[in-house]
């Protein structure tokens, strides 16, 4: 192979590792944008199909979101005491459950305009959090932190703070008293019930 | 706090304050307070909720917002107060700016031209000035009607009360008027979080509980509070491949950290 040839290669293949490595604060911004254009062109979505809001939110924001984190950040200490099966399903259930709250501050908030926050961390840092704030004349805006972590395939999300309210810190008492009363299935057998009963009267 | 606290729990007694069953160290009053959130929560589906959203429903976006910046503006030389108290005295100076541009240029408040010109709306109160000088939050309190304080911020929210330039307002019967649409207007902000809430959480006591008390903390540091120290560390990393020691806790007992 030429000389030419080689550096080309070495050019295509820092390129594609660039590619997957978007910077934390491109990959928020890139990723909000895209689906608060797609929910502002999608007529069904604006009247409130809500399912139809939860495959967009599956198809664009799912994969940036490391769910099985977030349910170990929740579970606290009783993590290490859930099988593998039962950790399996927690993450299930719980992923629902932040799916569609997630849809449902979505669906209210998307028409707000956003300030993207420039990212304060080092380029060496692997936790690093991303802040955007949402702008509401008349009051004080709204902070949004994404918490991320660099893995193997990216950077993903594994926890979101509103307004200084860590999701996944709120979580933690919840699913503490849950296994305290009932166990570590009487707590999948709550999740459920809620995610049940929010499908029967979310639509 | 020490006398507030005493204060309160006597008072709580009092009313009859029952034994938690999960005994979180930031709730003691867990029973009684349960009890007025029950009250809240039917005060709310009765009438507040049903009259902010006949509000939201009927009156038109744009007096809906000058409405809110009425109010706001009306809040900005306290919360400006309580900058200079906390020692930010550039905010506070900002806050009486904000509250000398939007009199009159923007049409006693009406129109929030400050923002347009740079100047941030702030959030503070004498809660979070109590916080930044130090004190703990107390237990957990739910006031009737409010919602959601503790002893440092129920305490805080009296001198808010005290200070507020709506008690000001004659006659008696505007003042009472301004007072319901206020809230009126500030239930109306609240109803897609709300829903949202009730969708998210298992318990709503617990859920709201836990996000009033971590989102004052993060009020108090205006936004950057540290991280909390957890009582037990956990190893370097879970089986998800997170540090679980550098996570935000809210269940540090409060009195571990000065602050909080």
């Amino acid at each position: 192979m030429t000389k030419a040839g080689l550096g080309l290669v070495a050019a295509l293949v820092f390129a594609a590792a660039q590619a997957q490595e978007t910077p934390p604060d491109v990959l928020v911004k890139t990723v909000t944008l895209e689906v608060v254009e797609l929910i502002a062109k999608d007529k069904e979505i604006r009247s409130g199909n809500r399912n139809k809001l939860i495959g967009l939110i599956n198809e664009k924001v799912l994969p940036h979101f490391n769910f099985t984190a977030m349910t170990a950040l929740a579970m606290g200490q009783n993590w290490n005491k859930a099988t593998p099966e039962q950790k399996k399903r927690l993450t299930e259930e719980f992923k629902t459950l932040l799916v569609r709250t997630y849809a449902s501050a979505l669906a209210a908030y998307s028409e707000q305009k956003f300030d993207f926050r420039p990212l304060r961390a080092k380029p060496t840092d692997t936790d690093v959090t991303v802040n955007v704030r949402v702008l509401q004349p008349g009051t004080q805006p709204v902070p949004i932190d994404y918490s991320m972590e660099k893995t193997a395939s990216g950077w993903k999300v594994y926890d979101v703070m509103v307004g200084g309210v860590s999701l996944v810190a709120n979580y933690r008492t919840e699913f503490g008293n849950a296994v305290r009363e009932s166990g570590i299935d009487g707590l999948i057998k709550s999740l459920q019930a809620k995610n049940r009963t929010a499908e029967g009267s979310g639509k | 706090m020490i006398g507030g606290r005493a204060l309160a729990a006597v008072a709580l007694l009092a009313l009859g304050g029952c034994a938690t069953a999960n005994g979180d160290p930031r709730d003691p009053f867990e029973g009684v307070n349960r009890g007025i959130y029950r009250f809240n929560d039917i005060f709310d589906r009765a009438l507040a909720k049903p009259v902010a959203t006949a509000y939201r429903d009927y009156v038109h976006q744009e007096i809906r917002d000058r409405v809110r910046n009425f109010f706001s503006n009306l809040a900005d030389p306290f919360i400006g107060v309580n900058n200079v108290l906390q020692g930010k005295l550039e905010d506070g100076v900002l806050d009486w700016a904000r509250f000398a541009f939007n009199s009159t240029i923007g049409l006693l408040g009406i129109h929030d031209v400050a923002t347009d010109m740079g100047y941030e709306k702030h959030n503070e109160d004498f809660g979070q000035t109590f916080g930044r000088w130090g004190a703990g939050p107390g237990p957990y309190l739910v006031l009737p009607i409010l919602g959601s304080s503790t002893v440092r911020d129920g305490l805080g929210t009296g001198l808010d009360f005290y200070a507020d330039p709506l008690g000001e307002f004659r006659p008696y019967r505007l003042q009472y008027a301004l007072w319901g649409l206020r809230f009126t207007q500030a239930r109306a902000d609240l109803l897609d979080a709300s829903r949202i809430l009730e969708e998210a959480a298992l318990d709503n006591y617990v859920f709201q509980r836990d996000a009033y008390l971590q989102r004052r903390r993060s009020l108090i540091y205006d936004g950057r509070p540290p991280r909390e120290p957890r009582q037990d560390e956990e190893p370097e990393k879970s089986g998800a491949g997170v540090n679980l020691a550098r996570a935000p806790d809210v269940d540090t007992i409060p009195g571990n950290d000065p602050h909080d």
